[in-house]
């Protein structure tokens, strides 16, 4: 009994308390920013058409009148958050995921030649890392190409991969996925270099006296110095392998695909299309982000990097 | 895979590697010795060069060091006596002269895993617990799991760390840390322990009590032991031999042998045959021009 007195209202202030001293209100604070400023854009930027609209009809209508269409527009400049999730519900949620029109579908699509390239591209980057730390020659020889692959903008290069592997009689996934591993393998291979070479010298002396191969020094020392830097590596990887997925989808002329419901879209004038899977593409990334943030944190806890 | 280029690649005999350096005499056996030799250098010296010229770091230098003596070297800094416990563990290579340990070359000694060594800093691997950092070199040498785990438990109980093998070094003190690296030194029971500065960073109340373990310590397990060290009062207490060195070029100015009960405990440094030893390490650091600007 006493107890239950005694919490409850602790409990409710420690709530307030945790809202005022945690990251929820400031977020919640700058969402409710952003969410206003966008319908103040939605309105500016769809007013002309809909005055012009309006005049063609003939009819009278009054400011409220405006605001109110301007916001339910058809195929809108910059579509309402609210239309944009009501086009998100009805694709997402009230589609069957087996049908063309789901965006589930065309997100599984992209989302796997995704984690495809992230595969490829981390499993190159950490090669390609540990060749340039241990070997003299690799470290002069390959680190400009490394530098210079990313300086070449991917809507460039990436029909031309999708030709070339076409060619070859790769379609579909591979190219894709190619083309996420040209973009992920970049940070995995910086952060991985500067990982391995991470350890100081006296840990490497340390190993030295103790006459430790260099096999023993990589898996005993080095590998577990580069973990911060590796996960640092793989939250940039990720994202940009979506991206990269996405770009694919674009001079493929894919059926299916977050790329190819942008590329859709923007035949047809669906704006609101457009914007439903661009916010469904950032909310997969983010996701993605989130995940390999939970493995860096079971990862470095199991490690007692973490207090 | 070798950690700097030059590292883990098969070091042949000093003579292959530079072929203008002398050829040193392996084959000499130390003469006359009454306990065997652990350590015996004969003119060495060791030139770094760099942008500025060389730097003398070694400058003709004769040593011995007999089976279980404790030995300090010390000097102000740029007195070569950190680069002195480098080239015998074999980190450093020696420019000009000839330097055995456990009569053998330096390289092949390392390959015995003749000697533990101890950092300035505890070099603990922050991702392993106490425990498993102390194993780490028998993990190396490829020591069986159970045994591993006797030498552990052992060499905890030696620094008097026993009950802290799951904690991890984050949560120990500078010292305490400074011990673990001591226990994982001597676990693989190398009958050479070399120590570098390894008391440096830690305040005066800590190193006094840290001194008096590893005084005992030494008496209870009979290791040679070589000690660098820049504090007078430390290797006045420590050691059976003082060797005072001064920089530019690194040299030894004297050697104080000393011979005082194995049982002392810091009240010692107040007797006057202390600090007799201490003056006279003192005068040697004064005529080598340590004091100098």
């Amino acid at each position: 009994m006493t107890t239950d007195v005694l919490s409850a209202p602790a409990g409710s202030s420690g709530l307030w308390a945790r809202l005022v001293a945690g990251r929820a209100l400031p977020i919640a604070v700058v969402s409710a920013v952003v969410i206003v400023l966008w319908y103040l854009g939605a309105i500016w930027l769809n007013t002309p058409l809909q005055i012009d609209a309006f005049e063609r009809q003939g009819v009278a209508w009054s400011r409220a009148d405006l605001v109110r269409a301007t916001l339910a527009q058809e195929r809108p400049l910059l579509p309402a958050p609210h239309q944009i999730l009501a086009e998100m519900k009805k694709t997402i949620i009230d589609t069957r995921i087996t049908s063309k029109r789901s965006l589930v579908h065309h997100s599984w699509v992209t989302l796997s030649s995704t984690l495809l390239g992230f595969a490829i591209g981390t499993a190159l980057g950490v090669l390609l890392a540990t060749g340039i730390v241990h070997l003299r020659t690799l470290d002069k020889s390959l680190m400009p190409w490394v530098i210079s692959s990313q300086t070449i903008p991917i809507l460039a290069i990436a029909p031309m991969i999708v030709v070339v592997l076409g060619a070859i009689g790769l379609k579909g996934l591979v190219p894709k996925a190619i083309i996420s591993t040209y973009l992920c393998f970049f940070p995995v291979t910086i952060g991985m270099v500067k990982g391995l070479r991470s350890p100081d010298p006296l840990q490497l002396d340390l190993m030295r006296t103790y006459c430790a191969s260099g096999w023993q020094t990589f898996w005993k020392l080095r590998w577990p110095s580069s973990m911060p830097f590796l996960f640092a590596s793989l939250k940039v990887a990720i994202a940009i392998s979506l991206v990269g997925a996405i770009v694919g989808e674009l001079p493929t002329g894919a059926q299916a695909g977050l790329g190819a419901r942008l590329l859709a879209g923007s035949y047809y004038g669906q704006t609101i299309q457009i914007w439903s899977a661009l916010i469904t593409a950032a909310i997969l990334a983010a996701c993605m982000v989130a995940l390999v943030g939970v493995g860096e944190r079971l990862v470095l806890r199991r490690m007692g990097l973490r207090r | 895979m070798a950690p700097d280029g030059k590292g883990l690649a098969p070091q042949e005999s000093p003579d292959r590697e530079s072929p203008d350096r002398e050829s040193p005499d392996w084959a000499a056996a130390p003469e006359g010795a009454t306990r065997p030799r652990v350590v015996e250098a004969r003119s060495l010296s060791l030139t770094f060069e760099t942008a500025d010229g060389p730097v003398y770091a070694l400058s003709d230098v004769d040593l011995d060091v007999e089976r279980g003596d404790f030995v300090s070297f010390i000097g102000p800094s740029g007195c070569g006596k950190t680069t002195m416990l480098r080239v015998i563990a074999d980190l450093e290579q020696p420019s000009e002269g000839r330097i055995t340990v456990n009569g053998v070359s330096p390289h092949e000694a390392r390959l015995n895993r003749d000697y533990g060594y101890v950092f300035q800093a505890p070099a603990l691997y922050p991702w392993r617990n106490i425990e498993r950092n102390v194993a780490l070199p028998l993990e190396i040498m490829g020591v069986p799991a159970a045994e591993r785990r006797e030498k552990v438990r052992s060499h905890l109980e030696l620094v008097n760390l026993a009950g802290f093998e799951k904690k991890f070094p984050w949560q120990l003190s500078g010292g305490m840390q400074q011990r673990v690296s001591i226990a994982r030194a001597l676990c693989f029971e190398p009958n050479l322990l070399l120590m570098d500065e390894p008391f440096g960073a830690l305040d005066e109340i800590v190193r006094d009590h840290l001194n008096e373990q590893l005084l005992r310590l030494w008496a209870k397990t009979g290791k040679t032991v070589i000690f660098v060290t820049h504090s007078i009062p430390e290797a006045v207490f420590l050691s059976n031999r003082i060797v005072v060195m001064s920089p530019r070029p690194g040299r030894i100015i004297d050697v104080i042998e000393t011979d005082f009960p194995t049982d002392r405990d810091l009240d010692f440094r107040e007797t006057a045959d202390f600090l007799e030893v201490a003056h006279r390490v003192r005068e040697g650091l004064r005529a080598g021009h340590s004091y100098d600007d």
